[in-house]
């Protein structure tokens, strides 16, 4: 067996190597053509919805019809541009605020008893235990008119009416820093964790108070954790349809709910895959241009 | 200046003058660490200038206490005062000291300049000040071609160096060094050895030292404390250490030596005589030994103490017989490992002073070992 590999010139290293690309491909490149294919071509009454794009016409010619309209139509249509920006203004608010709360979370864990570390970890995981249907379910619960926050504003005398809360760009704000607090989290406390202290103990030596030594050492050093942390939070956000669709107002337009409808209401293929087209080309533009601007700051003369 | 650091050095003894003020004075400083003393009734009087090291096997509480010296950890009891002023509960960042770590604690994100003129802007200097001083120091360190670089793109020699420089720019009075030398090849580390002496002589500043490795404190400092389990053995300068040592600790914690276990037969207030079972005649040690009668004391002869020779000697004291066991050629001498008839191993060395010895002493041979009165050192403890 192993001489049959080795004969195709394939040895155990490069196996693995090939392993993440073989992921890349079969879980992402291929969809990802599928998808791009699709919103180029025209929807149709028919199953699958669309028309292929390659077409033989049975006299030696091979047709190719691409149709750009899809992406016209998004263009023309400004509900689609309204839903990409308000997307990314909540996705960007929300990872604001999940970097607010989670950094100094992160840092006290990491600052923590080592001990006490995994425990802490442990608990900022343990939601995951449970499902994330479920949690944002659990959050109309306490959001609603007559749930448990407005009970208990009204039982401790702060309000006499209770505040509508439910349905508004608040609990979806509040269920999305919730619901993704964690992944801001993890990259921080790893980050964090590993850095070595004796750092700051040499910034004190020359005169940093314990605050200035935190802005001048600890916080660019975790600066990675920070963007780490933001990307994934912010990717996924820009995308979110449950929590907008069970905690936020029916009319707030966010760009997963614009793909849902286009999908399962109007089921337009071919406008929705343009959508998704759009969206990913939205993300990963801005987040390769930071990837760059970062390697290039950490190679320095290096390279 | 056409003295040389180390003659300057000689005449350098601010310790025998009861009228100097120390600049640093450690008083009874106890460190626990749960029960544990790291750092046990310690007190140190450090003066202006000098390279004082702190030696002792790894886990004596050296670290421990340098750091109490910088702030980073506090006496359980205890005072420490700096030129004067009570330190104990001073926080780092305030006190007139700075530290060069043992791992260099170089900040990463910080380039070479960057990390010199840190703690400079810290003390919010005139920009141009910070930038020529930085120039200076790195010209010093010889780092000036690596000012842009990061601390990654720097050899091990070249990152001690940036360490160096950064607490030095500070123009601190006293200086804190954590095995500054430790992760250096022999050549560098003798090239920094003298160059520290060099900084210590034009910018007059005062050294505490931690070092593991004697031979490191014997060059380096004008004088060494010997720690042993958090507590300070004996304070001295290298030679006092190695010639005069309080304790058996620190005799054989200093060069090797050869103990011979005994008690006194003759104790005159001019002269002892030591009876030992492993040596055929008895010790004559010309200086009064304060010991019980009876106790057992011990008599310390550095290997380079004792000659060898094929006749018997005709005294009747200082000489014992042995048989050659083992020889090794170091180049400029020569290590004799000899068997005593009790069964006992003593070091010898001997200088290679003629070139060709046909009649060289060689193994097995049977010989005889001589020293002087003068050259046992007796320890009681
Ligand atoms: N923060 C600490 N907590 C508990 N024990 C410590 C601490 N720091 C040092 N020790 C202990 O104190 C002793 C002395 O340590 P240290 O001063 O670092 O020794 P050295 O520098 O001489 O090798 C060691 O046994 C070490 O384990
Ligand atoms: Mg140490």
């Amino acid at each position: 067996m192993k001489a049959l590999l080795k004969r195709a010139g394939l040895q155990g290293r490069s196996v693995v190597a090939a392993v993440p690309y073989l992921w890349l491909l079969l879980f992402f490149l291929i969809p990802f053509v599928i998808v791009l294919k699709i919103s180029f071509s025209s929807s149709l009454i028919a199953m699958p919805p669309y028309e292929p794009l390659l077409h033989w016409t049975g006299e030696k010619v091979l047709q190719i019809k691409l149709n750009l309209g899809n992406f016209a139509f998004l263009v023309e249509d400004n509900l689609y541009w309204k839903a990409y920006l308000n997307s990314i203004w909540v996705a960007s608010v929300s990872t604001f605020f999940c970097l607010l709360l989670g950094y100094p979370i992160a840092y006290a864990i990491a600052r923590s008893n080592p001990s006490a570390r995994n425990i802490l970890m442990l608990l900022i995981v343990l939601p995951f235990w449970t499902s994330f249907l479920l949690r944002v379910y659990a959050w109309i619960g306490i959001l609603k008119n007559n749930g448990l926050l407005n009970n208990f504003l009204i039982w401790i005398g702060a309000i006499d009416q209770p505040i509508q809360m439910l349905q508004t760009d608040f609990a979806v704000y509040v269920g999305i820093v919730y619901s993704y607090l964690p992944f801001m989290i993890l990259p921080l406390y790893a980050n964090l964790e590993k850095m070595d202290l004796t750092l700051l103990e040499a910034a004190a030596d020359l005169g940093c108070k314990p605050w200035q030594g935190f802005l001048k050492v600890t916080l660019p050093l975790s600066l990675p954790g920070v963007r780490a942390g933001c990307l994934l939070v912010f990717i996924p956000a820009v995308g979110e349809f449950v929590i907008p669709s069970l905690l936020g107002d029916p009319g707030m337009l966010m760009i997963g709910k614009v793909l849902w409808t286009e999908f399962f209401n109007n089921r337009d293929w071919p406008v929705a895959s343009a959508v998704a087209i759009v969206l990913l080309l939205f993300l990963v533009i801005p987040m390769m241009y930071f990837q760059r601007a970062q390697d290039a700051e950490a190679g320095g003369v290096h390279r | 200046m056409a003295t040389s650091p180390r003659a300057t050095q000689q005449k350098f003894e601010p310790w025998t003058d009861p009228d100097a003020k120390p600049y640093v004075r450690i008083e009874k400083v106890t460190k626990k660490f749960g029960d544990f003393f790291a750092v046990d009734d310690v007190s140190l009087s450090i003066y202006k200038k000098e390279i004082f090291c702190l030696l002792g096997a790894s886990g004596c509480g050296k670290t421990t206490l340098l750091r109490m010296l910088a702030g980073f950890e506090r006496p359980t009891s205890g005072k420490i005062f700096i030129d004067g002023v009570d330190m104990t509960s001073i926080p780092p960042y305030e006190r007139p000291v700075n530290m060069m770590f043992q791992s260099y604690a170089i900040f990463p994100h910080m380039t070479v300049e960057q990390n010199v003129a840190f703690g400079l802007k810290q003390e919010r200097l005139q920009k141009d000040e910070i930038e020529s001083r930085v120039n200076d120091m790195l010209n010093l360190v010889k780092l000036g071609q690596f000012a842009k670089r990061k601390p990654h793109q720097l050899s091990g020699g070249q990152r001690q160096r940036v360490a160096l420089a950064r607490s030095l720019v500070k123009k601190p009075k006293l200086l804190l060094l954590d095995e500054p030398l430790a992760a250096l090849d022999k050549k560098l580390r003798e090239h920094t050895q003298f160059e520290l002496i060099n900084i210590k002589e034009t910018l007059g500043v005062t050294f505490v030292v931690v070092t593991h490795d004697q031979e490191e404190a014997m060059t380096l400092s004008t004088r060494i404390g010997l720690m042993n389990h958090g507590e300070i053995v004996q304070v001295g300068t290298p030679s006092e250490i190695y010639e005069y040592p309080s304790s058996r600790f620190v005799s054989e914690f200093i060069g090797s030596v050869n103990m011979f276990e005994g008690r006194l037969v003759e104790d005159e207030p001019s002269y002892v005589r030591i009876g030992c079972d492993d040596l055929e005649a008895p010790i004559y040690v010309d200086h009064g030994v304060s010991s019980a009668p009876g106790a057992t004391i011990w008599a310390a002869i550095r290997p380079e103490k004792i000659t060898i020779s094929r006749e018997k000697p005709d005294a009747t004291d200082n000489w014992t017989a042995a048989v050659v066991q083992d020889i090794a050629y170091m180049g400029d001498m020569s290590i004799y490992l000899l068997r005593l008839d009790s069964g006992k191993v003593v070091r010898v060395t001997q200088p290679n002073i003629y070139r060709h010895a046909d009649d060289r002493i060689t193994w097995d041979e049977r010989v005889f070992l001589q020293w002087y009165p003068e050259s046992p050192v007796v320890v009681t403890k």
